[in-house]
């Protein structure tokens, strides 16, 4: 956009982006209500189909699309008003978080993400862009609190500390395999973090569930979202989709990070430590799909390989613009 | 049986089979083979693999913390140096070298062995199962939790009806890619059809893949070889073992067998965004224009940018560093030239601050050593030090302390042209000599203390330029590489990224259709099984059954929905 200014560009952009976190608050405040009331609604539900309830304790095995989960009969599917709201809002404060990051693009006349605060504004815009994508297919709101959640941190985190002027790309960022490279990786963590969400609520209905099998016939039902959510076993699979999805981005991501550094540093890998990271990531989410195969292995103890390959994605998600920070360091050419 | 073959302790295989496996090897009496039969099978079982993956996993992480003296060397110079304690311990644990070191070896080594321990029998298997029919129809289908049924009605022959149909499921199914066998008896016509042995070969290939990549790499690197040399503007430079001023070769490289080729840089250049601007400073678009020539053939105009390295007789160039190259002239008492260069100084910060170090080894009554800064826009801080304020060439300066002795190079001690060691030289010149460092700006001479001759500080720049533009040349430190490994790295990897596709997302499962002739009417069933995760089933034998149906006469009048689930 010849004769803009690129710094009112940006400014604009980083008025859109607190924008956008403060809507994602509220879209964060309208899921957590949501899940403290679903526990209501939920045995409201039950009042009417007590029969059937009996036999679907600890939620549905389907997970449907649109509407409600399937814990109870169709005919009394609870409507879940606060995560439609909460829904409504995460997709408004997507509009203003993906105008933001494309004024930002304006701004710097190039792809947004070359440093901390342009990759926490991509890769997070795509892991919004593909929970709500992933919405239209399974009814997942019940992790709108985590994906809103863990936007509102890492964008207002990173924004906080990390915003900088709009810089021309340094030139060892100048290469198509950086679109590639971080487009992808930020799907997998995208995915990544859908399955880890699953796994959690998985590890709790679990433990629900058990306690309820424990528990005498006659006890009171309990008052928890849980009974809104799909059984541990569908959360499990489900989890596991997602994160095979993921898994096979994460091996792109990282071959296309090998044909990068080859073309910038004369080594197709070396061992420095964001490929360190990278390729841990990559070995326990190997681990996690094996575990998932291995007998004594399937359920809790997958669930948690799962915890901890995203715990490690997170940390490499700042390691890797640490990283990043270094090569700008690198870009002065100093030998 | 045409399930692919698992380890006993894969989850889909019965808890009995893993059980028995296990009773029959604790006997004592099994004697050496029993016991390596034993361990075989411990090493290439599920839970060993996914064991050694996550041991992998943990084995790499202090590879991140400590620096590794395969991509910082500097970095473990310098953890020596703030840890003298620690970094020892840490030495003999090899975590400087972790991931050759033999722990990390041994993880990864057991984990190969395993998985092709592992993969040898199914692949066996698989083969076998490629040629093999798909199984039986099991007699009761309806007992299977995708299951659908049909019921025609027949005028005539109840059989022929019945065979027809099921013959039209078997082309419908193999037409869809199923592999089908025909099993009629007892009254009943049945195909049975599979489909996703890709899925078993996509596994398969996925980890011999992964094998294909660890030999590359433990081969190629054999074959590989990296070079590094530094070449002022109008430097040339033979592809030989001499003209490197290092050279890591593989283990099977002959240093002497060098492809012949000679290369010149001819500029290099390199933009900055003017002061003012966003990021200004920050330098950007470094190009090296070079020469190449082969023997025999013309020379050729190339350019070596970061992250589009050069292809050169296949060779790769690669930039590594760049900087300024200060020509100096040094004349004795007399007037007669003793040195005259132009030698490379490293920078060290952003704004080109450069450090290096002139050598007059001889022509002079003592050797020289220099040690200078070049500021290519020299400025004075408040406390009175120069400093650089801009990458570019507006104000260029260069202050040299002098040193005069010996430079210890004469017994052949290797020393490295970017250092200079003071010791048993005495300084004249800067620091507490006495005498004041000496200044130049480009085509300035200056004294050297106690009349030891001159100093010139050369200007380069061609008639009529502007300012000191091109008045200092430039250098590019060029890394020269072969490497034999990447491309078949690359193909390996590529191939384990296809066998994963079609191992994740390949479905595999069986479908039947069975026809049941009674008087009058066909009863036609449909049903399908799933062989591991496979989300898509039920669908597909709604639309197996749909597909079909559509090729059928009308039910007889009072009949089942159509694709009723029986329960
Ligand atoms: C470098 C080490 C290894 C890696 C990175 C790895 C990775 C994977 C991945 C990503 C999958 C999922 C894809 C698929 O289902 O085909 C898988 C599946 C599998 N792997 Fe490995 N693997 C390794 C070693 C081994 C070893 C040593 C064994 C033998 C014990 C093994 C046996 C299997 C089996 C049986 C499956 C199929 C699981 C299923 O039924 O879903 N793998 N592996």
């Amino acid at each position: 956009m010849p004769g803009t200014d690129p710094l009112l560009l940006d400014e604009i952009s980083l008025l859109l982006v607190w924008t956008a976190v403060a809507i994602y608050v509220l879209a964060f405040i309208a899921y957590a209500i949501d899940l403290a009331r679903r526990s209501d609604l939920a045995l409201k539900a039950k009042d009417e189909v007590v029969a059937r309830e009996l036999v679907t304790a600890g939620g549905g095995g389907v997970i449907t699309t649109g509407g409600g989960s399937s814990a109870s009969t169709p005919s009394a599917k609870p409507r879940y008003l606060w995560a439609r709201l909460g829904t409504v809002l995460t997709a408004l404060g997507f509009v203003f978080h993906l105008v933001a990051t494309v004024l930002r693009g304006v701004a710097a006349e190039r792809v947004p993400w070359s440093n901390m605060y342009e990759f926490a504004l991509t890769g997070l815009l795509l892991i919004i862009a593909v929970y709500l994508a992933v919405l239209t297919k399974f009814d997942l709101r019940f992790l709108g609190a985590l994906m809103t959640g863990l936007a509102v941190l890492l964008l207002g985190g990173a924004t906080l500390a990390f915003h900088v002027e709009v810089v021309p790309l340094a030139d060892p960022l100048k290469s198509v395999w950086l679109v590639v490279h971080v487009f992808v990786a930020s799907l997998a963590t995208a995915l990544f973090a859908l399955a880890f969400g699953l796994s959690v609520v998985q590890l709790i209905q679990t433990r629900r569930e058990r306690k309820l099998a424990e528990a005498p016939v006659d006890a009171a039902p309990s008052r928890s979202f849980l009974r809104t959510v799909p059984n541990a076993d569908a959360l499990e699979s489900l989890a596991y989709r997602f994160a095979i999805v993921g898994f096979i981005f994460w091996t792109f991501t990282l071959i296309a990070g090998s044909i990068w550094a080859n073309d910038a540093w004369g080594r197709f890998w070396g061992f420095d430590t964001k490929e360190v990271w990278t390729f841990v990531i990559w070995v326990l989410y190997a681990g996690y799909i094996h575990a998932r195969a291995t007998r004594g292995w399937r359920g809790t103890r997958s669930a948690w390989l799962s915890i901890i390959g995203f715990t490690a994605v997170l940390f490499n998600f700042t390691i890797v613009n640490v990283f990043f920070k270094g090569l700008h360091a690198y870009s002065g050419l100093t030998t | 049986m045409t399930d692919p073959l698992r380890p006993s302790d894969h989850a889909d295989s019965a808890p009995s089979a893993g059980a028995a496996a296990s009773d029959d090897i604790t006997q004592p009496q099994l004697g050496v083979v029993g016991w390596l039969r034993w361990g075989w099978r411990q090493l290439t079982s599920m839970r060993t693999a996914l064991v050694l993956l996550l041991l992998l996993a943990i084995a790499a992480v202090p590879g991140s913390l400590v620096p590794q003296r395969s991509a910082d060397p500097n970095g473990v110079t310098q953890y020596f140096t703030d840890n003298p304690d620690l970094a020892p311990v840490l030495d003999k644990l090899s975590l400087f070298d972790v991931y050759t070191s033999p722990w990390f070896s041994a993880i990864y080594l057991l984990l190969f062995i395993s998985l092709i321990g592992c993969v040898l029998p199914r692949t066996k298997h698989h083969w076998k199962a490629l040629r093999s029919q798909p199984p039986r129809t099991p007699a009761r289908l309806s007992r299977l939790d995708d299951h659908r049924t049909r019921e025609i009605a027949v005028e005539g022959d109840a059989d022929a009806a019945g065979a027809a149909a099921v013959e039209t499921a078997a082309a419908q199914l193999r037409k869809s890619g199923y592999r089908v066998a025909r099993y009629d008896g007892r009254g009943t016509f049945s195909v049975s059809a599979e489909r996703g042995y890709l899925r078993e070969t996509g596994n398969l290939l996925f980890h011999g893949a992964l094998v294909g990549v660890l030999i590359a790499v433990g081969v190629g690197g054999g074959f590989t070889y990296t070079g590094q040399r530094v070449l002022v503007e109008g430097q040339a430079f033979a592809n030989s073992l001499l003209d490197y001023s290092s050279f890591n070769p593989g283990r099977f490289v002959n240093g002497d067998t060098l492809t012949p080729y000679s290369m010149t840089l001819d500029r290099f250049d390199v933009t900055y965004v003017p002061p003012g601007q966003p990021g200004s400073g920050q330098a950007g678009n470094f190009v090296a224009h070079v020469t190449t020539q082969a023997p025999g053939s013309d020379p050729q105009d190339g350019e070596v940018r970061v992250n589009h390295p050069l292809d050169v007789q296949g060779d790769r160039v690669y930039l590594l560093g760049n900087g300024y190259a200060p020509t100096v002239t040094i004349r004795d008492a007399q007037g007669n030239e003793v040195f005259h260069d132009s030698v490379a100084f490293l920078p060290q910060d952003a704004n080109m601050t450069s450090l290096g170090v002139i050598k007059v080894a001889d022509g002079l009554p003592q050797q020289l050593g220099l040690l200078g800064f070049f500021y290519p826009t020299m400025d004075v801080l408040d406390t009175g030090a120069l400093t650089s304020t801009y990458g570019a060439l507006e104000y260029p300066t260069l202050t040299l302390r002098v040193y005069e002795g010996d430079l210890g190079i004469d017994d052949g001690t290797p020393r490295s042209v970017y250092t200079l060691d003071p010791s048993g030289m005495t300084q004249i010149a800067g620091g507490d000599s006495g005498n004041p460092a000496i200044q130049l700006m480009p085509g300035q001479t200056e004294d050297l203390p106690n009349g030891l001759g001159t100093i010139t500080f050369e200007n380069e720049a061609p008639a009529g330029a502007v300012g000191y533009e091109g008045s200092v040349k430039r250098f590019a430190s060029l890394s020269i590489h072969r490497d034999l490994a990447g491309p078949w790295v690359l193909g390996f990897a590529l191939l384990a990224l296809f066998g994963l596709l079609a191992a994740l997302f390949v479905p595999r499962r069986r479908m039947w259709v069975k026809a049941s002739p009674q008087n009058g009417t066909v009863l036609i069933e449909y049903a399908g099984l799933a062989r591991g995760e496979d989300p898509t089933l039920a669908a597909a034998v709604d639309q197996l059954a749909d597909k079909h149906g559509a090729t059928l006469p009308a039910p007889p009048s009072q009949s089942h929905p159509d694709t009723g689930k029986v329960d």
